[in-house]
């Protein structure tokens, strides 16, 4: 025998079910009155400084159907590259931004609609950045572990070239799935599960 | 969102133990239908955390209301209750080196007494208890320490097999300081012969596993003639050391 490390195991994940929304967003699923508002629904208000953007999200299945039962959650960065968070140590963030936005998808259409702003690049490790990116957490009935993945922005050609975890993607056919395109003022997102167009997942 | 400044404590910025995935429910488990269609099935893309990762939201308590944590109250009409038997649900959210993680944001909902959801897509023939809304929410102390009041869920049938029932269960999802913590699970009850049955437990792929899940009746911590007491601790990501590594400052 040898002395014990005395660590635990983190819990197990379970699926989120697909009632999800009672306890996550409940405004949304018709359980109004217990919280004031959904968490998670405003990152932003009128003094949050950087490019104001829309992000369009869905969650397609294996049959390349929309789920309308998922739920999403970003975080991001904010304008300066900065994130709200108390493990941040590089400076104080934009204390209008939340960086941290909650959506469930559309019950009908399987779409959400992140209104955020564009966020600033962030260190990978010292001297090294990567491109501005919106961390992914995907839930739903069916998954059975929480999917992590990141959004890229197709309009950030260089730095995306550039990005070091972009570039730890050895199958290079796969990079898109992680590359939101631009309409106008909104990016477009579509996360698949499966198939061809399987996003990459991260372990991470 | 306020962040609570606590000017003695540093923040922990290390990057969190790798995840064992064979510990948790892998993405494709056909016994559970759902999954088929929805689990990845290439290769995740391993990476250590970045800042993106570890860092993340955290809650004050000012956003909290009075009846956050009273699943029993929160929803009812003013001097009415929700039906069915009274719980307290306590414990603590450690992490894997056994330390209390504090501030950690924990929401959760269930089923009422008879197993019926309140939803639009439930379509189980188990009645609405007017008086129960089923969410609730709260954040951990100092230590990690965290309660609630609820009633015991019912078990329910669902949809998979022809004559599948969840065991009795508490859903919870539970934010730490980093993203990478970010976790979603479920409490069930000690001595309820349906846990072993259900094709959702049994994603999860080691007992022992499915063991850490299930809350034990506690007779010292229940309020006598009002609720029993179960406890369940909740496991986040351990932080490793980054005394040693280099630091992001400064970039
Ligand atoms: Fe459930």
């Amino acid at each position: 025998m040898v002395q014990s490390l005395n660590r635990l195991k983190e819990s197990p994940s379970q699926t989120a079910g697909p009632y999800v929304h009672i306890g996550l967003t409940p405004n949304f699923c018709g359980i109004p009155g217990v919280f004031e508002k959904d968490l998670g629904t405003d990152m932003v208000n009128d003094k949050t400084m950087g490019e104001r953007i829309t992000v369009r999200a869905r969650v397609l299945d294996g049959t390349g159907a929309p789920l309308r039962d998922a739920l999403i959650e970003i975080w991001q960065a904010d304008a300066a590259g900065l994130y709200n968070s108390p493990t941040e140590i590089r400076g104080a963030a934009d204390p209008n931004f939340t960086g941290w936005g909650r959506k469930a998808t559309d019950m009908v259409s399987g779409e959400c609609l992140f209104e955020t702003i564009k966020p600033g690049r962030v260190p990978y490790k010292p001297g090294v950045l990567m491109a501005p990116h919106i961390t992914f957490w995907i839930v739903a009935r069916g998954i059975n572990l929480g999917l992590q993945t990141r959004m890229y922005f197709a309009d950030e050609e260089q730095a995306n070239a550039d990005d070091p975890v972009l570039a730890r993607i050895e199958h290079r056919s796969r990079v898109p799935t992680l590359i939101a395109a631009r309409l106008d003022d909104v990016y477009v997102f579509d996360i698949h599960l499966q198939g061809d167009k399987e996003t990459v997942f991260f372990d991470i | 969102m306020s962040i609570d400044p606590k000017p003695n404590r540093q923040p922990e910025i290390g990057a969190f133990f790798q995840r064992d995935r064979s510990w948790h429910p892998p993405a494709f488990t056909p016994g559970y239908k759902t999954s088929v269609l929805r689990s990845p099935q290439k290769a995740l893309l391993s990476l250590d955390n970045t800042i993106s990762e570890i860092t993340g939201p955290v809650f004050g308590h000012d956003m909290l209301g009075e009846l956050d944590n009273d699943l029993i109250h929160n929803f009812a009409k003013p001097g009415e209750s929700a039906i069915g038997e009274r719980i307290i649900v306590y414990g603590r959210v450690l992490d894997e080196r056994g330390k209390g993680v504090p501030g950690a944001l924990l929401e959760f909902w269930q089923a009422n007494a008879g197993g019926r959801y309140r939803h639009k897509k439930e379509g189980y023939i188990a009645a609405l208890d007017p008086n129960f809304g089923g969410c609730g929410r709260t954040i951990t102390d100092e230590d990690g320490s965290y309660a609630f009041r609820s009633i015991k869920p019912g078990p329910y049938p669902w949809p998979n097999g022809v004559n599948d029932w969840r065991p009795a269960h508490i859903h919870f999802s539970v934010f730490g300081h980093g993203f990478a913590q970010r976790l979603i699970t479920q409490m069930y009850f000690e001595g309820d012969p349906l846990i072993w049955l259900c094709p959702i437990v049994r994603t999860i792929p080691d007992r022992a596993a499915v063991e850490t899940l299930i809350a034990a009746l506690d007779m010292q911590a229940t309020i006598p003639m009002d609720a029993r007491a179960y406890k369940f601790d909740i496991v986040l990501r351990g932080r490793r050391s980054s005394v040693f590594e280099n630091r992001l400052e400064g970039n």
